[in-house]
């Protein structure tokens, strides 16, 4: 008994951790729409500067403290608030969680290119203690507690009880809970909305910064994967309070701590089963909440009633433009082309990275379905094409099967998980979807990935290259032509999907879900079909590029890939077969600029992190964005030359 | 008027609550094969509720629909659509970014059931030429041929309004369920819309469930009404004697005693 209470107790700073920045969550997610899931990279970011001032350049605990937590912690707040998030109250509510996403993949990237790139150990709390150590030890009866557990316990209480008086009392806190209900109604009541906005976010961010300084010492480093676990714990507790109670979120936030320390407690430390489900509880329950809460399912989004109405995606360039034109781009593409391939047969260095760059086109064609046609933001394709490759890997290793085959057995076992995966998620839609396929990306991570029938156990599996009749693809120029042949055949399909009945059914849902239904679509089977062949697809890429490395390593198919491949496709085009072939030669061009400027390779994902932003102005990618037009412009110039004034420009859609 | 044993929809006692209110308490009404029946109320009785459990996007608290015979209450909505019923929508539901006639293609296509993936990928599953002559023929019907590849955004409210009857025509419904398809409409063109229906169940025997406010529309189109006030039938039989319903007059005209003209007088 004395044991479990030891446990319980010292799950509760995690908990109170968790709950922190569950509360900031629901804080910004209430007033301004925003589901915030870069907190958890702006505790990182308060944590930092922490530990740079206070252990690096030994300022006192007071100083460091206020520069983190009351200066940092609200400034990116309100960065995030008045550059950002101001300016997408309107827009849907996806291209706000892809701005989100998008600095959910920057942040860390920024804090890591001045902080370094490993954990730092050695941290020490905000509880004063003798000569640095952190070992003031505070004793209940026969239960202990150190400085840090007890700053945090303080901390949190302060927090809790001081939001409740906010909400209950200052007019500040009034006038919060009336922009809840409707932004625009309460600026016809004379109330600044935007200042209310930018005060929660600053608030919020605050109470980020401060989960970020306690949580630090808890694990006894400042480590960026630490925030990803507090990231969704927190969605978690926030979950638990269905994204609008702060008592519940908070009792939501302590009990997965506790949950937490329990399991600690109890199951054997050494056996694999532990060490993959004690970090990735969170992950688990988030998962099971998202699933099984009636409540979360059944919730529409906050939706502001006076809201503007996204504006339609406009039609594609390729659609809008005249045939001739059409056909002139496509020869220059093909010339071009034709070029590229000529260069990269006499190059051995570019010949890899064009092999690269095919083999992620591959992989990114899967978002062009389930973002592009089925309009959902996936974020756990990195782990369907994890899912290919370790099939692959596996089936070769075991029988002795041709590579091809098992390859394309890796691309279908990916599309029955995403299939099967896809059934109890679908019904959530939107962001929640969003969340689920997150959880789902980091429980294959921990738990699965770490068995040796899955990812192979501690030396990567090694996987050769195909041999087809007399073609041994061991050769890159060989396999060059392979992985474009598949590439072409993979776009042909979903050309093929988008113009057929399962395309078109998947726009009309996108369009509006319930005049789709009542024509007769089955909007569950559409998605399931899109979900379970995008995941395909992805396992396809990944087997592919598993026997281009020759290993199948889970450090290639880490969850940040998935984060990082939506931001990177939906800024460059998720729409379009060319969107995903430009991001995959944007991924390989940038990354390779990068190496030869000498910058750090963490510049990409922060490039792209940012240009995710854009999305909520141009949800068809920036380069169709700019198609479109450069398409108006040639069309016009054409249309002058000829000097006739039939066959008008399509108009260029003048909203935004 | 004789009813048949089965007739085409049969609702029985149906009731739906929501959070603190009942918005249809034991409403029960039948539609006869390729009958023109009104359904009127004023604002709020409960007539797009109705719809929505009729079709299944609300689930009711109790009570039963039958089509054809056929007890269709726990029915999922692609199914019932499936099965005959089409209809529109009073805040109109368009898919955004799609041409007038692929609103047509696309509800002709949903007709026929789910989509096999190997069909798509093959190419077997494009539009068939009998769709389009269907398109174009309800394009036709409608007006709307001049728009036929514009973008619906592009439309006023009314034509829009005419996409979503096309479109429900597409899917070959045996029984059309209508909410308030006139506003939005100038005079001329609700008399024309009349015309339309008329033509459609005529020629192709649908049925058709008509929610309206505008009075002469439905007297001039229903040959039966029902009424519905606070989520309760108050009245129900031929357009005319319900008109003339004393207890109808009340409920339409409302507390202040002046209303629409022409509710009662015009009959
Ligand atoms: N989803 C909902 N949740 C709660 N109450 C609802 C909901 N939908 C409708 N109601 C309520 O049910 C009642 C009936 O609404 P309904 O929309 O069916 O009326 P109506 O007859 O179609 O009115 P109108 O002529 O204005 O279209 C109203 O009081 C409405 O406020
Ligand atoms: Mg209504």
């Amino acid at each position: 008994m004395t044991d479990f209470i030891s446990y319980v107790i010292r799950g509760i700073p995690f908990g109170c951790v968790f709950a922190l920045v569950a509360v900031g969550l629901v804080l910004t997610y209430r007033t301004s729409g925003v589901f915030n899931l870069a907190f958890g990279a702006q505790a990182f970011v308060s944590a930092a500067v922490y530990y740079d001032t206070r252990v690096r350049h030994e300022w006192p605990i007071i100083l460091s403290f206020l520069l983190a937590v009351v200066v940092v912690g609200p400034l990116v707040g309100f960065i995030l608030d008045r550059f950002i998030f101001r300016y997408m109250r309107s827009a849907s509510e996806l291209s706000r969680l892809v701005a989100a996403l998008g600095l959910l993949v920057a942040i860390p990237q920024m804090v890591q290119l001045w902080f370094g790139q490993s954990p730092s150990f050695g941290v020490v709390g905000i509880w004063p203690s003798s000569q640095g150590s952190n070992f003031a030890v505070y004793h209940l009866g026969d239960y202990s507690l150190n400085g840090d557990q007890v700053a945090t316990l303080i901390a949190t209480f302060i927090v809790g009880v001081g939001l409740t008086a906010m909400f209950r009392y200052s007019s500040i806190g009034l006038r919060m809970r009336a922009v809840v209900e409707s932004p625009r109604m309460t600026e016809l009541q004379g109330i600044n909305a935007d200042r209310i906005g930018t005060f929660a976010w600053m608030l919020s961010s605050l109470i980020a910064g401060l989960a970020g300084v306690l949580l630090a010492p808890l694990f006894a480093q400042v480590n960026s994967n630490n925030f990803t676990i507090l990231i969704v714990a927190a969605l978690a507790a926030a979950a638990f309070g269905k994204l609008s109670s702060i008592p519940l979120t908070l009792l939501g936030g302590v009990g997965l701590g506790v949950l937490g320390g329990i399991l600690a407690g109890y199951l054997p430390t050494n056996s694999v089963l532990a060490q993959g489900l004690r970090p990735s509880l969170p992950f688990v329950v988030l998962f099971l909440l998202l699933i099984f809460s009636p409540a979360l399912r059944r919730r529409r989004e906050v939706k502001d009633p006076l809201a503007g109405v996204d504006p339609p995606p406009p039609g594609l360039a390729a659609i809008e433009r005249s045939p001739a034109l059409t056909w002139s781009t496509r020869i220059f593409g093909l010339i071009v082309g034709l070029g590229v391939i000529a260069f990269v047969m006499n190059d051995r260095y570019w010949l890899l990275l064009a092999i690269q760059a095919l083999i992620f086109a591959t992989i990114f064609l899967s978002y062009t379905v389930i973002t592009g046609m089925a309009g959902q933001i996936s974020l756990c394709q990195a782990t369907f094409a994890a899912i290919g490759a370790f099939t692959t890997a596996q089936l070769v290793n075991a029988y002795d099967i041709p590579v091809m085959l098992t390859i394309v057995i890796g691309a279908v076992v990916a599309a029955v998980v995403g299939g099967l995966f896809s059934i109890p998620v679908l019904r959530l839609g939107g962001i929640y979807l969003a969340l689920a396929t997150f959880a789902f990306a980091l429980m294959f991570e921990s738990i699965l990935v770490p068995l040796d029938w899955v990812g192979g156990g501690a030396t990567p599996l090694k996987v050769p290259r195909p041999v087809i009749g007399p073609v041994d693809f061991g050769s890159d120029r060989a396999f060059f032509f392979l992985c474009l042949v598949i590439l072409i055949a993979v776009s042909f399909l979903v050309i093929l999907v988008r113009g057929g009945a399962t395309g078109r059914f998947l726009d009309a849902l996108r369009g509006s879900e319930i005049a789709a239904q009542s024509i007769g679509i089955n909007p569950s089977r559409a998605r399931i079909v899109a979900f379970a062949l995008s995941a395909g697809i992805a396992g396809l890429g990944g087997g592919l590029f598993a026997t281009q490395v020759g290993f199948a390593q889970p450090a290639d198919f880490a969850y940040f890939y998935s984060l990082f491949f939506v931001v990177l496709v939906v800024t460059l085009g998720s729409r379009t077969v060319e969107g995903a072939i430009n991001a995959a030669i944007g991924f390989i061009v940038v990354q390779e600029l990068l190496k030869r400027i000498g910058l750090s390779a963490s510049w990409e994902p922060i490039f792209f992190g940012l240009g995710a932003i854009t999305y909520a102005k141009n949800p068809e990618g920036i380069l169709e964005a700019q198609k479109r037009r450069s398409n108006a412009f040639v069309q016009r110039q054409f249309n002058r030359f000829k000097n006739t004034t039939t066959d008008p420009v399509p108009a260029e859609p003048s909203s935004t | 008027m004789s009813v048949t044993p089965v007739p085409l929809l049969s609702v029985t006692e149906i009731v739906k609550r929501f959070a603190g209110i009942t918005a249809l308490s034991d409403v029960s009404l039948r539609v006869e094969t390729g009958e023109a029946v009104g359904l009127i109320g004023p604002n709020g009785a409960g007539k797009t509720t109705l719809f929505n459990c009729l079709l299944g996007i609300l689930r009711p608290d109790g009570g039963r629909v039958q089509l054809d015979g056929h007890d269709i209450t726990g029915w999922p909505v692609y199914r019932r659509a499936r099965s005959g019923f089409g209809r529109t929508f009073q805040r109109i539901e368009l898919f955004a970014g799609m041409t007038v006639v692929e609103h047509f293609l696309v509800a002709a296509r949903a007709r026929r059931g789910d989509g096999r993936l190997w069909k798509d990928v093959v190419g077997l599953d494009r539009p068939r030429p009998q769709d389009r002559e269907e398109a174009e023929r309800t394009l036709e019907l409608l007006g709307l041929t001049d728009v036929a590849n514009r973008s619906v955004e592009a439309l006023s409210l009314g034509r829009g309004r005419l996409v979503e009857v096309g479109r429900a025509l597409m899917t070959e419904p045996k029984l059309l369920l209508l909410d308030e398809p006139s506003s939005g409409l100038d005079r001329s063109e609700t008399a024309e819309l009349t015309e339309t229906l008329e033509v459609v169940r005529r020629e192709r025997g649908t049925a058709i469930l008509l929610v309206e406010h505008d009075v002469e529309m439905v007297q001039r189109f229903a040959t039966r009404l029902y009424v519905l006030d606070f989520g309760t039938l108050i009245a129900e039989g031929p357009t005319r004697s319900v008109m003339s319903d004393p207890a109808v007059r009340r409920a339409y005209l409302g507390e202040s005693g002046e209303g629409e003209p022409g509710v009662g007088e015009a009959v």
